[in-house]
């Protein structure tokens, strides 16, 4: 690669991006404004609900926490050449493993029981999607369905013990496995309102982020993910890479469950499922599946739904306006794809003239 | 329904199955049947559970305003074209994945339906007409069991259609040529991204009217809820089906049956296991991937083109 493709590339990857969302933003105002609503004032609103003051900005970070996790399990197959979108499934059967472990082991110290909580959580969650790492390398199944099938399965299986085997007969209306004690609860950062899932999140994307980009273990997912003959022709073991970025992902949606559970609601039940592990793809896709970039795309949609509530209540918009323009987002940024290294940008010519031949 | 189970006991289940299968397999079999379409020219859509509910919604307002239920069913299917094409669109541009489209796409129809169907959760549309064919019963069982909907046979009748068309009209070689393989498609001068195009409109059509008889006839009301995942499934059930359109009306019945099941032990007072019957579609789907699946071979029956198969 020249150093002026480098120049175009980086050029890209931050220009292209943000087009993507000017163009969705356009679009989204076009469609209040059909709607009745003045597309400007509910720019404002979303803004105001998202970043507007240190309330919206701990409800943005609030929700941004499980989206950098769950993002992390699209992002890091991404990167080996796997489309995997089993997210909610992990941080589902997480949060359950999470609320399980912690129920079980009331009373004791609450550290240890958070610690055993966090390792139940990441390994069940690991080993749900690395299940379906394993049936795409050995079995040869599409993973993309295999993770779609598995997260509709982990949702059963959910249910299936909420209500039953480990449901709290104490909950009534919603069914819900018991409470777990108070001295296992994660609380907040010292001087916010927001869980150490947020911290956690970050950190995760700080050591994916070094591990894809500076070790050789990343070199190899990503030999892999750009090549996959060549990578088998250098003589890596696919299958070991394959299953370690599906079980890294998947604990780290896990994780995001565990989150949820222990900082959160307190005990496992439908809550979980609003569609976490769902919106964690688009916010991998919109950060090109780079682990750095996850962090403040996380942070930008977990605003745009915090600001949901905001438009409902001042402008009268039905709720599902968020997911109008999630959807709207992500369908442009998928097509903005298209747009990568197929615009000349001014300053990259500058860059090649200036350098000496 | 528990007032019939306790008449007829445990006879009641097998019963209720029937006549779950046939009401609950009527989305399945249109959602599949587009799918299939699309999936045999190339593509896959995995937003069809967004034109689904799109159509549930587009359907059910149409039908109230207008007052009748089969312009109801005109619109839905026309949404899902809509819906097709922008994904067929899109699709076509280079380097852009069919499969992260179609989860924005699911994304965003959801989204327009709730957006635009707050004003139609209260009142009611009306409903598409059933043919009885129980009428020789005398048990009201048997006569709810084999009330029949005219968009199921109209499914029925388009399955083997679309598999003879596929099979000897000059327009299904087209599609399955472009489907498995473009180069031989274009050798022989046929358009391959137009195909692919019109294919995902066509099948975001018979999609749309899928949603059209969620709202209309079974559950027959328009809410948020309505779709229980139907248009995921479809996806699963083409795979299962392994790209035949009868085998998507052989395989709609039996995902029908078995998302009818859970519903029926619950009414002779089974209660256990109710989600996992749930989720035996999804279980069943991904057992025939993992049996017919390996990573030497691609699945029998599937298009070449399809990203599905590696």
């Amino acid at each position: 690669m020249t150093r002026s493709d480098g120049w175009a590339a980086t050029i890209d990857a931050v220009a292209i991006p943000v087009l993507a969302i000017v163009v969705a933003l356009v679009l989204f105002g076009a469609f209040v404004a059909i709607y009745g609503v003045d597309p400007f004032a509910a720019y404002g609103l979303m803004f105001e609900g998202a970043f507007g003051s240190a309330f919206s900005w701990q409800n943005s970070l609030l929700r941004s926490a499980p989206l950098i996790l769950t993002a992390l399990c699209t992002a890091l197959p991404a990167r080996a050449g796997l489309v995997v979108i089993g997210a909610e499934g992990a941080l589902a059967l997480g949060g359950l493993a999470a609320a399980a472990v912690g129920h079980a082991l009331d009373g004791a110290n609450g550290m240890v029981t958070v610690t055993v909580m966090a390792v139940a959580a990441a390994v069940i969650g690991g080993a749900w999607v690395a299940l379906a790492g394993a049936l795409r390398y050995w079995r040869g199944v599409n993973e993309t369905i295999a993770s779609l099938l598995l997260v509709y399965i982990a949702i059963a299986l959910f249910n299936h013990l909420v209500e039953g085997p480990l449901r709290d007969p104490a909950s009534l209306n919603k069914p819900s496995t018991p409470p777990i004690a108070d001295d296992a609860m994660i609380g907040a950062i010292p001087g916010f309102d927001v869980h150490w899932g947020l911290v956690t999140g970050v950190l995760l994307c700080l050591a994916f982020w070094v591990l894809i980009e500076r070790t050789t273990i990343g070199f190899a997912i990503r030999l892999i993910g750009d090549n996959q003959k060549a990578a088998r022709l250098a003589g890596l073991r696919l299958g070991g890479y394959v299953l370690v970025v599906c079980a890294l992902g998947g604990a780290a949606a896990g994780l995001a469950g565990l989150y949820e559970v222990a900082a959160v609601h307190g005990q496992a039940n439908a809550s979980l499922l609003v569609g976490y592990g769902f919106t964690g793809i688009l916010v991998s896709f919109l950060a090109r599946h780079n682990p750095l970039a996850i962090i403040p795309v996380a942070i930008l949609i977990g605003g745009i739904g915090a600001s949901g509530g905001l438009l409902q209540r001042r402008l009268d918009l039905p709720d599902a306006a968020v997911l109008v323009l999630q959807g709207i987002l992500f369908v442009t940024i998928l097509a903005s794809e298209t747009m990568y290294g197929r615009i000349r940008w001014r300053l990259p010519s500058l860059v090649a003239a200036r350098r000496p031949a | 329904m528990s007032n019939a189970a306790e008449a007829l006991g445990w006879w009641g289940v097998p019963l209720a199955v029937i006549g779950g299968a046939i009401r609950v397999s009527t989305p399945f079999l249109f959602v599949s049947l587009g799918e299939c379409l699309t999936e045999r020219a190339g593509r896959i859509n995995l937003g069809l559970e967004g034109t689904l509910i799109m159509g549930a919604m587009s359907g059910y307002a149409t039908a109230l305003h207008t007052g009748s239920p089969w312009a109801g069913v005109l619109v839905a299917g026309l949404a899902g074209l809509l819906f097709g094409l922008l994904h067929g669109a899109i699709c076509s541009l280079p380097r852009v994945n069919d499969i992260a489209v179609g989860i924005g796409l699911m994304l965003l129809g959801t989204g327009l339906a709730f957006f635009l169907g707050k004003p139609y959760i209260q009142p009611k549309a009306p409903g598409l007409p059933a043919i009885d064919l129980g009428w020789w019963s005398s048990l009201p069982q048997v006569q709810a069991a084999l009330k029949i909907n005219v968009l199921f046979v109209i499914g029925v009748i388009c399955a083997p259609v679309m598999l003879w068309w596929l099979k000897n009209a000059r327009l299904g070689l087209v599609v399955r040529t472009v489907g498995d393989s473009a180069d031989a498609a274009r050798a022989l001068g046929f358009p391959v991204i137009a195909t692919r195009i019109w294919a995902t409109a066509a099948g975001g059509f018979l999609a749309g009217v899928g949603g059209a008889f969620l709202s209309l006839y079974y559950p027959g009301s328009w809410s948020e809820g309505l779709s229980s995942g139907q248009g995921i499934t479809a996806v699963a059930l083409v795979i299962f089906a392994r790209w035949n359109p009868m085998g998507c009306f052989y395989a709609s019945l039996l995902f029908g049956g078995a998302g009818a099941l859970g519903p029926a032990l619950q009414s002779v007072g089974v209660t256990q296991g109710y989600y996992l019957f749930n989720a035996l579609p999804y279980a069943l789907t991904l057992a025939v991937m993992i049996i017919a699946c390996s990573p030497r071979r691609t699945l029998a029956g599937a298009p070449g083109e399809l990203g599905v198969t590696n």
